[in-house]
């Protein structure tokens, strides 16, 4: 008969407020004493080795637990490491020597606990991932314009009265996109007006030219800047707002139940979304360059010796109706761009609420980019052009 | 079991703005009992659940917890007081960007001074009790509704409270896993000494597991029947809890 008396690393502590534990008896029949205090907000729980138990199949191991305080989940956790290991060395538990309560909970627990499910985190090589990269934003590119003829399509029913759009939806937006967005737009271009002057300013003066920065903010505003910022502003305000609206209402579900009625979300929700940018956007972009312009004469007027009249003559002559048509186009299509990828984005988002702050964020820096990506364009068109 | 009362509510009037929701509670929960919230749709049950887990002050009315009186503290005395709540909301509310494991660790993390490693043994240990241990590594997009609310029920463990809170937590769950879910709130309730208020109307799991409640009328906006549900179906002569009670009775006994 070999005596098992093993004890846990904690009987060295005083007594009572520290949980212990050993085992005695010989190893046919085992018994666990526990004593002690065992709370997990302690963080003293000790670890039941793996090793605790010898090999012993058939052996039955009861408990003695007369010498417990309190107890709670903490001593539980421990039982359960025990129980564990009495499962490997084929030991049984003898469970009606436990309190109810604490037998009911370790009960619940299994003595071969799941192996958790990982992630798989599988390593793609670095060219695999630049051309899965350039095969999504292909397909975006695809996906986009086909939402953008969908949305086109889904205008001209409109028109022809076959198809509905809600005027509410429509209003609702060209409010939020147009009247609500002119503090923010016209501070903003104000400000570029009057930074383009100072900029011109210094410089013009050296050569007595300084009646020229009325020439130099009016083609800037007029042929770039008020299109550009309105365009940045707008895919920061409206398209994250577009992104953000419709991710939520993906994972609202709301999206599935629109599709089982068959309505549309080209015409429903992406139509007057984008139509609504389309209408405030050339509005905004001729507001924005009056703005920028008066801007730049507040501060032509205070830093030179020019009159008013000379400041609006210049203006008025520096830029014909071309450089107008070109900074309207932009601003078009930068509306319907803006509104067809924030909603693009907001379709594709996935279900959570990390998912909504995703897509919010994607909207606005794709809006941001690509708005100045088209201009680049455009500018290279117009050069070819010679506009 | 020493017959405590753990919470306490008196003449609470529950109101959004000039809405009342519902007004005259009063009701008294046992310790160790499970207590059932009932009553039909749009009654204000969830509201009560929500003025009781400090979410929505009652416009009038005591609120005691144990020996405190919840509302006249401040808010970091209910916060404290609050760390004895433990709360199943609706659909698991699971954080979103978090593993299930890093769910329950949150709270741990946030309000003990534990290592590490111990919080990772105690969160394996709540997963444990409601036989999750293979998501813990999994994002809650991952798992499906009924996982989630037996993850939210594992992260209401997390702080060991006294007192839980279930919001309709057999919703969305099919009958199996509803029952099993049952069987886990009374091992709970046994096995943690843990006060149980439930909102519901799921009644074979009312009848099942609860052993007292109060039924709230959304008519007359006022409570009408204290009891444990299987009392009032065989002994409460109101013609609505009757009702209530009653045809979902005849449609169990008719399938």
């Amino acid at each position: 008969m070999t005596d098992l008396t093993t004890t846990g690393p904690s009987a060295a502590q005083p007594a009572d407020r520290t949980p212990q534990w050993h085992l005695q008896g010989e190893q046919t029949a085992p018994v666990m004493v526990l004593s002690g205090t065992w709370q997990a907000r302690a963080g003293n729980i000790p670890v039941f080795p793996k090793d605790g138990l010898k090999k012993a199949p058939g052996a039955h191991l009861s408990f003695q637990t007369s010498d417990l305080q309190v107890w709670d989940t903490g001593l539980v956790a421990f039982l359960w490491d025990l129980k564990r290991v009495a499962h490997d060395a084929g030991i049984s538990l003898d469970m009606q020597t436990l309190p109810g309560p604490m037998r009911q909970l370790l009960e619940l627990l299994p003595e071969v606990p799941d192996e958790p499910v990982h992630h798989k985190t599988a390593r793609t090589p670095f060219l695999e991932t630049v051309g899965n990269h350039a095969i999504a934003s292909m397909t975006e590119v695809g996906v986009v314009s086909e939402l953008g003829a969908l949305t086109a399509k889904g205008a001209v029913l409109t028109l022809l009265g076959r198809s509905r759009m809600r005027m509410v939806d429509l209003l609702a937006n060209t409010a939020d996109a147009g009247p609500y967005a002119l503090l923010i737009v016209g501070i903003v271009n104000f400000l570029i007006g009057a930074i383009l002057a100072f900029v011109g300013a210094v410089e013009l003066q050296k050569f007595a030219a300084g009646i020229y920065v009325a020439s130099l903010v009016g083609i800037a505003m007029v042929r770039e800047m008020a299109a550009v910022m309105t365009a940045i502003i707008m895919a920061g305000r409206t398209g994250g707002a577009y992104a953000a609206r419709i991710s939520t209402m993906q994972g609202n579900e709301e999206i599935d139940a629109l599709n089982v009625f068959g309505i549309p979300t080209s015409t429903y929700l992406i139509l007057p979304a984008v139509l609504s940018l389309i209408i405030t956007m050339p509005f905004l972009y001729l507001y924005g360059c009056l703005i920028g312009m008066l801007g730049g004469f507040v501060v032509a007027i205070s830093m030179l010796d020019i009159t008013a009249a000379g400041y609006f003559h210049q203006t008025v002559t520096a830029f014909g109706i071309g450089q107008f048509i070109f900074g309207f186009t932009k601003s078009l299509v930068f509306g319907a761009f803006i509104g067809l990828t924030s909603c693009r984005i907001g379709l594709k988002a996935g279900r959570s609420a990390a998912d909504v702050g995703i897509a919010a964020t994607r909207a606005v820096v794709v809006g941001i980019v690509g708005v100045i990506a088209i201009d680049a364009i455009f500018a290279v068109i117009a050069d070819v052009l010679g506009i | 079991m020493p017959d405590q009362t753990v919470l306490s509510l008196r003449d609470i009037t529950l109101s959004f703005g000039p809405k009342i929701i519902q007004k005259n509670i009063s009701l008294d929960v046992r310790k160790g009992s499970i207590f059932a919230v009932m009553g039909g749709s749009g009654c204000g049950k969830s509201t009560l659940l929500k003025s009781m887990i400090g979410l929505l002050r009652p416009s009038a009315g005591e609120y005691h917890v144990g020996d405190e009186n919840y509302w006249a503290g401040d808010e970091a005395h209910r916060t404290d007081l609050n760390h004895r709540f433990g709360v199943l909301f609706q659909s698991g509310a699971l954080w979103s960007s978090m593993t299930v494991g890093e769910n329950i660790a949150l709270p741990l993390q946030m309000f003990t001074d534990l290592k590490p490693s111990v919080i990772r043994r105690l969160v394996e240990l709540k997963l444990g009790f409601v036989g999750m241990l293979q998501a813990i590594d999994l994002y809650p997009s991952e798992i499906s509704g009924g996982m989630c609310k037996r993850a939210g029920l594992a992260r209401a463990l997390a702080l060991d409270p006294d007192i839980l809170f279930f919001d309709e937590p057999s919703a969305g769950l099919d009958p199996i896993t509803s029952a099993r879910l049952d069987d886990l709130i009374l091992n709970l309730r046994d096995g943690l000494g843990a006060t149980i208020v439930i909102v519901s109307h799921e009644l074979p799991s009312l009848f099942h597991i609860a052993d007292d409640g109060i039924f709230l009328d959304a008519r007359t906006k006022t409570p009408i029947a204290h009891g444990s549900p299987r009392d009032l179906r065989d002994n409460c002569t109101d013609p609505q809890v009757h009702a209530f009670m009653h045809r979902e009775r005849d449609e169990e006994g008719k399938t």
